[in-house]
Order: C-alpha cells, then sequence, then structure tokens
C-alpha cells in the first residue's frame, strides 16, 4: 500500500515537472442568471461546457451564476482574476464597469466583456448580431399577426435592447406596412411572473404575435395558454409551448469560446470588439415550428440566406428616427461601432425610451 | 380606457395578488404569535420545486399541492426546531433558511428544468361568473384562487372571533403572561411557525403549477420578501393583507398595462408605489406611540424561554 502510493506521488512529481507546460489553462465565467434559466446564462454555460468538451484536460472552468450587475460583480471578478484564471468571460452588459476597473488591477488576465463596449489593452468585447436573429422574428411576427399588433417585451433601455427593437420593427414593417408594435420594459433580465404579467398586458390590448428580449420561457407559455404565437429567445424554447412557438433566436457561443481560448494558449490573443451572428453560426434559428404557413416559412429562410451571406444588413439607411431626423444615411450600413451605440427608435415606433 | 380592458386588469390583479396573499397570510399568523421566520423566500422555492416534482410525476396537480404544503412544514419545521427550541437568533435563522432553500430547491429541481406539465384549468363558478364586472374578476379563476379567499375569511373568523385567536394573540404580545395563565408559549409558536410554511409550500405551488406552470431556479423572484413587506403594510390584519396583495399585484402589473397603451409615465415610480407604502407603514411603526394602534406583536422577534420569568 504504502509503497503503491509513494510509486504514485513519485510518478505524479515526474509528471508535473514534464508537464508544467501543459498546466491547464484556467478560464473564468460570469453570468448574469442562473445556469438553469434555460435562456441566455444557459446558452453561456453551454458554450463553457463545449469548452471542456474540445480541450478536455487542457482547460479547467469555474463559473459564478447569478451574479447582480452592480458592487458584487467587481468583487467576483476580482475573486476569479485571484484564483488564478488565465482568461476570464463576463457574461452581461451590466458587468462592464466592474470587469474595467479588474482588468485595470490584473494585467496580466485577460478578460472579454459580452455585449459591452470597453476595450483595454487585456480587456476585449464580444457581441452577438442578435438584431440579425431580431429581423426575421419581426418579418416573421408581421406576416403572423391577424390584429396588425405585436408585442416586445424589453428588459433594460441599453443600447443592444433598443437596436433589437428597432430590427424587429423594420422587419416587420418590411412585410406589414399596418403593423403596430407595443412594447413593454419589464425592468428585469428573468423574472419569470413578471414576464408573465408583461406577456399578459400585452395580449389583453390586442396583441397576437410576442416577441421578447428576457430570458425566461414564461411569455410563451402564456402565448400558449391563449393560443397565440411567440418566439423564443436566446435558447431553443420550442418544448415550453408546442403550438405558439414559430422559432428560438439560439445564442451559440462554443465556437467563439474556443476560438479564443485557442488563441491564448497560442499566444496570439489580443484585445479586439468582435461581432457574431448568422455569419459565423454563433446565432442560430432554432427549432422552426412545422406548423407555420409555407409562404411565412419561405420567407424566413430566404431573409436567413440573405442576412447569413452578408447581402442584406438590417441597419442600411436610408434610415431616419422617430423624431425625424435622419439615423442612417442613404446608401450607409452602420458599422459596429455605431450599432453598439443605437439609442433612438425608427420612424414609426411611437413610445419614448425611458430614462 | 375600455371597460374590457379594466376587467382584465383587475381579473389580473387578483391572479398576481394570490401567491402574494398566500404566503403572507401565513406569515401573519407566524407573527402574531411572536416569531419573525425570514425563511419565506426559501420555503416558498422549495414548495415551489416539490410541488412541480410531484404534479410532474404522477400527473396530479392536486398531489402537487399537497407535496408542496408538506415541504413548506418541513421547512418550517427546521426554522422552528432552531428558534424555538434551541433560542437561535430568529432573523439570522430566516436569512439562513431562505439561502438553503434557494440553494437546494435549484439543486432538487435540476432533473426537471424545462419540463412542462398541464397545471390546474380555470373554473368559472356558475351563477356567480355571471355577474357583470365583478363576476371575471373574482370567479373566473383557479381552485387555488378560490381556496386563497375562503383561507383569508377562515383566518378573519379565527383570528378576531375564537379563543384560538386569543390565545395567539397572547403569545406574541406577552408570552411570560400567557405562559403564566397556563397557556403552552412553545407549543402556539410552533405550529404558528409550522401553519406559515404550509402557505409558503401552496404559494410556491401557485407559482409552479399555476402561474408559470414550469420549474426554473429562483422562479419566485423575491416574493417571500414582498409577502413580508405586505404584513408590515397590513400592520398585521388579516383582512387587510387580502386587500395590500390585490394592491400590491395591481401595482405591479400597472406598470406594464400602462406601457402597452403608450403612457410616457416611469414604469420605476409605478413599480415603487408598493414599497414607498411599506416604508411609510414602517416608519409610522418605528415612532413608537403608534405603535399599539398598528398592532405589531410587542414580542415580535423575541425568543421566549418558558424557564426563565420577565
Amino acid at each position: 500500500m504504502k509503497l503503491k502510493s509513494l510509486l504514485v506521488s513519485l510518478g505524479l512529481l515526474a509528471g508535473a515537472s514534464i508537464a508544467q507546460a501543459e498546466e491547464p489553462l484556467k478560464v473564468g465565467f460570469v453570468y448574469v442568471g442562473p445556469v438553469g434559466d434555460l435562456g441566455w446564462s444557459y446558452e453561456h454555460d453551454m458554450g463553457r461546457k463545449g469548452l471542456e468538451e474540445y480541450f478536455g484536460d487542457k482547460v479547467k472552468t469555474t463559473y459564478v451564476e447569478n451574479v447582480p450587475e452592480g458592487a458584487d460583480a467587481e468583487r467576483v471578478i476580482t475573486q476569479l482574476a485571484k484564483a488564478g484564471n488565465d482568461l476570464i468571460f463576463t457574461t452581461s452588459f451590466g458587468f462592464m464597469n466592474p470587469t474595467v476597473k479588474v482588468a485595470k488591477r490584473f494585467p496580466k488576465v485577460k478578460f472579454e466583456h459580452a455585449t459591452g463596449y470597453k476595450l483595454d489593452k487585456n480587456l476585449g468585447t464580444y457581441v452577438l448580431r442578435t438584431y440579425e436573429g431580431r429581423y426575421i422574428s419581426g418579418v416573421t411576427a408581421g406576416m403572423m399577426t391577424k390584429t396588425n399588433t405585436i408585442g416586445y417585451i424589453g428588459s433594460f433601455p441599453i443600447p443592444e435592447v433598443i437596436r433589437d427593437i428597432n430590427a424587429a420593427y423594420m422587419g416587420a414593417k418590411s412585410v406589414n406596412p399596418d403593423v403596430k408594435m407595443k412594447i413593454v420594459w419589464a425592468n428585469t433580465w428573468y423574472d419569470p411572473g413578471k414576464e408573465t404579467d408583461a406577456a399578459n398586458a400585452l395580449m389583453d390590448q390586442g396583441v397576437d404575435v410576442m416577441l421578447q428580449h428576457t430570458d425566461s420561457p414564461a411569455p410563451l407559455i402564456a402565448a400558449e395558454k391563449r393560443g397565440l404565437r411567440a418566439i423564443g429567445q436566446a435558447s431553443d424554447q420550442s418544448k415550453f409551448a408546442p403550438n405558439a412557438h414559430i422559432f428560438s433566436v439560439r445564442d451559440n457561443w462554443t465556437p467563439y469560446y474556443i476560438k479564443e481560448v485557442q488563441a491564448v494558449m497560442d499566444g496570439t490573443w489580443k484585445s479586439q470588439d468582435f461581432w457574431g451572428g448568422f455569419h459565423d453560426d454563433m446565432l442560430t434559428l432554432a427549432s422552426i415550428n412545422p406548423n407555420l404557413p409555407k409562404d411565412v416559412r419561405a420567407k424566413i429562410d430566404a431573409t436567413y440566406a440573405a442576412i447569413k451571406s452578408g447581402e442584406f444588413k438590417p441597419f442600411t439607411g436610408p434610415i431616419k428616427d422617430n423624431k425625424g431626423n435622419v439615423a442612417v444615411p442613404a446608401n450607409h450600413s452602420l458599422t459596429d461601432q455605431e450599432l453598439a451605440q443605437v439609442n433612438w427608435y425608427v420612424e414609426g415606433i411611437t413610445d419614448e425610451i425611458p430614462h | 380606457m375600455d371597460s374590457d380592458l379594466i376587467v382584465q386588469i383587475l381579473f389580473a390583479a387578483v391572479k398576481t395578488g394570490t401567491p402574494l396573499l398566500f404566503i403572507a397570510l401565513g406569515e401573519v399568523i407566524c407573527e402574531k404569535s411572536g416569531v419573525l421566520n425570514l425563511g419565506q423566500e426559501g420555503m416558498m422555492l422549495m414548495g415551489a420545486v416539490v410541488g412541480f416534482l410531484a404534479a410532474y410525476g404522477t400527473g396530479s396537480a392536486g398531489l402537487g399541492v399537497l407535496a408542496a404544503m408538506l415541504m413548506g412544514c418541513v421547512m418550517s419545521l427546521i426554522f422552528a426546531v432552531l428558534v424555538l427550541h434551541l433560542g437561535a437568533n430568529q432573523v439570522a435563522t430566516g436569512l439562513a433558511l431562505t439561502i438553503f432553500g434557494t440553494g437546494l430547491s435549484a439543486f432538487i429541481g435540476s432533473g426537471v428544468v424545462g419540463q412542462t406539465i398541464q397545471g390546474f384549468q380555470p373554473i368559472a363558478i356558475p351563477l356567480l361568473s355571471d355577474i357583470p364586472f365583478i363576476g371575471k374578476i373574482l370567479f373566473s379563476h383557479d381552485i387555488l384562487v378560490y381556496s386563497s379567499f375562503a383561507m383569508t375569511f377562515a383566518l378573519m373568523f379565527v383570528v378576531n372571533k375564537t379563543r384560538i385567536g386569543l390565545t395567539l394573540k397572547a403569545v406574541g404580545e406577552n408570552p411570560h403572561a400567557a405562559n403564566a395563565i397556563g397557556i403552552k408559549v412553545l407549543r402556539v409558536r410552533y405550529l404558528a411557525v409550522m401553519f406559515g410554511g404550509v402557505m409558503a409550500g401552496i404559494s410556491g405551488a401557485y407559482m409552479s403549477l399555476v402561474y408559470t406552470p414550469m420549474w426554473v431556479e429562483n422562479m419566485t423572484a423575491g416574493r417571500g420578501w414582498i409577502a413580508l413587506a405586505l404584513v408590515v403594510f397590513a400592520s398585521w390584519r388579516v383582512g387587510r393583507i387580502m386587500l395590500g396583495a390585490y394592491l400590491f399585484g395591481l401595482a405591479s402589473i400597472m406598470h406594464l398595462v400602462l406601457q402597452g397603451l403608450g403612457w410616457s409615465i416611469s414604469p420605476n415610480l409605478l413599480a415603487m408605489l408598493p414599497y414607498v407604502a411599506t416604508v411609510v407603514v414602517m416608519v409610522i411603526i418605528s415612532a413608537d406611540k403608534f405603535k399599539e394602534k398598528l398592532l405589531a406583536p410587542r414580542a415580535l422577534g423575541k425568543p421566549f424561554d418558558p424557564r426563565q420569568m420577565a
């Protein structure tokens, strides 16, 4: 017994000295919701798992879930940096300033912040072109609505959400000039009860197709109950509402996480502002419902193909904002930097952005 | 705003207020006996997950509610043993119960995340549901909503009109005096805490079986805490709890409805209202001379040891 353990430890020692260069790369993740939200945080965690599957023993990942956006986030990120993580992904907009602060204090650690716009030498950002999915959602909703009223449940009025509202509205308008869009801010990313309330409030007011930029499947369930339609957010939410579900715009972070970890391993990582969408397979349309009318399905496929190939970009001028100013001049498509700063509604949306 | 919309809003307010009503009714009885249980959120989540698991496993929503009640009761017993038997600090123990329940519910529920069940279906009460306006608002809900009505009226009667109610209040106001006249203070408190647990369990089941028939982590999203505020808001009166629960329910959906109608009132402001009301009541309570008027149980939060006399 003793001999065996001695041999084992000797073996380990020998192994350790050889394998020192191959010590696993430590990667940390910070999530805003629970990994079981079946939406945003769930998909980031799928990315993390994909990373472990791809690299095996060469990476060691840790995650912290349910981290509030604020002072607490700074503490959590600092802890992850202190624990020796080489690369830390902070996966919500509200983690921006805490990440910037911590990145300054740990210059050797590499940070990547999702959906933000502040860069540093050791801090990159990565953004999903969710507006591409949102445009197709709008097109579909515009074709499917019988009341010409579609609903949109927003979380917080940040550029990402406002951009997506615009994309959805432009999509709907492109196929249905009479369409109206009602927007409700739930002031939360994740609260199934509140999201249900928001969905019901919209449906009470004549909405028959719902889009959401909050993370739980609750609005889909509410739509299913009333025999109306809804589009899933972030992950495949079809099973919650077999009849109501139109499709889900699914986030797929795995390819990006693998690419970035590989870059750190190779020593080629550099800070950048990366935007990925249909083209990079970081966005996909999941579980398109077979109960859709044929023409709707054909339009979905055509729009998807046009966006994926780059032939069509939703934010291409001329676009006016809803105060009558020119937001995007003719023959210009918003650059990524410009997209990150969208803080206006397109012409036709009658609401005002809350402050 | 047309009358149809108003009916729909009030209907939704009752629905939104129901989980708050259940859990706050439990907590008010618990507090009336002099025990402050901050573990509401934890008990509610455990009720929600166990209720969902049972309903998913057996296919019966009724069994789900029963299981949730049982689970809430077990959770409250843990709390009761710690604070009543072992004299642990009520605030700290309650907080621990919430943290414990949040974590444990996420753990045991991880297998059924993403499953769906057939929850309770609404039952329109014949005749009553035909009354214009009121009928749709009050009498076209599901069975749990009706039980919450019955429970409120039963508790109003028990607390205000019966000997049991007197005993409960005596224990919460002055446990030493109650003890001196032969009331078993700890036994009464045990029962009150367990009642609170059962109600928290039902409230959780309402969330996972009726409101949003699914289980996801932390799905109660702070309703257990709102219930604690609600008890203060209602100044420990059962009837006012019902009123308060529907007001809170109304306030929490009102800002969503108004936004849909295109009103440019700040949603944050409206969402804040119930809490502002609670803070005002709290401020009045902490000004001592009003305290008696507001019926805060005088021994609330204070441990009682029958071996020590005041």
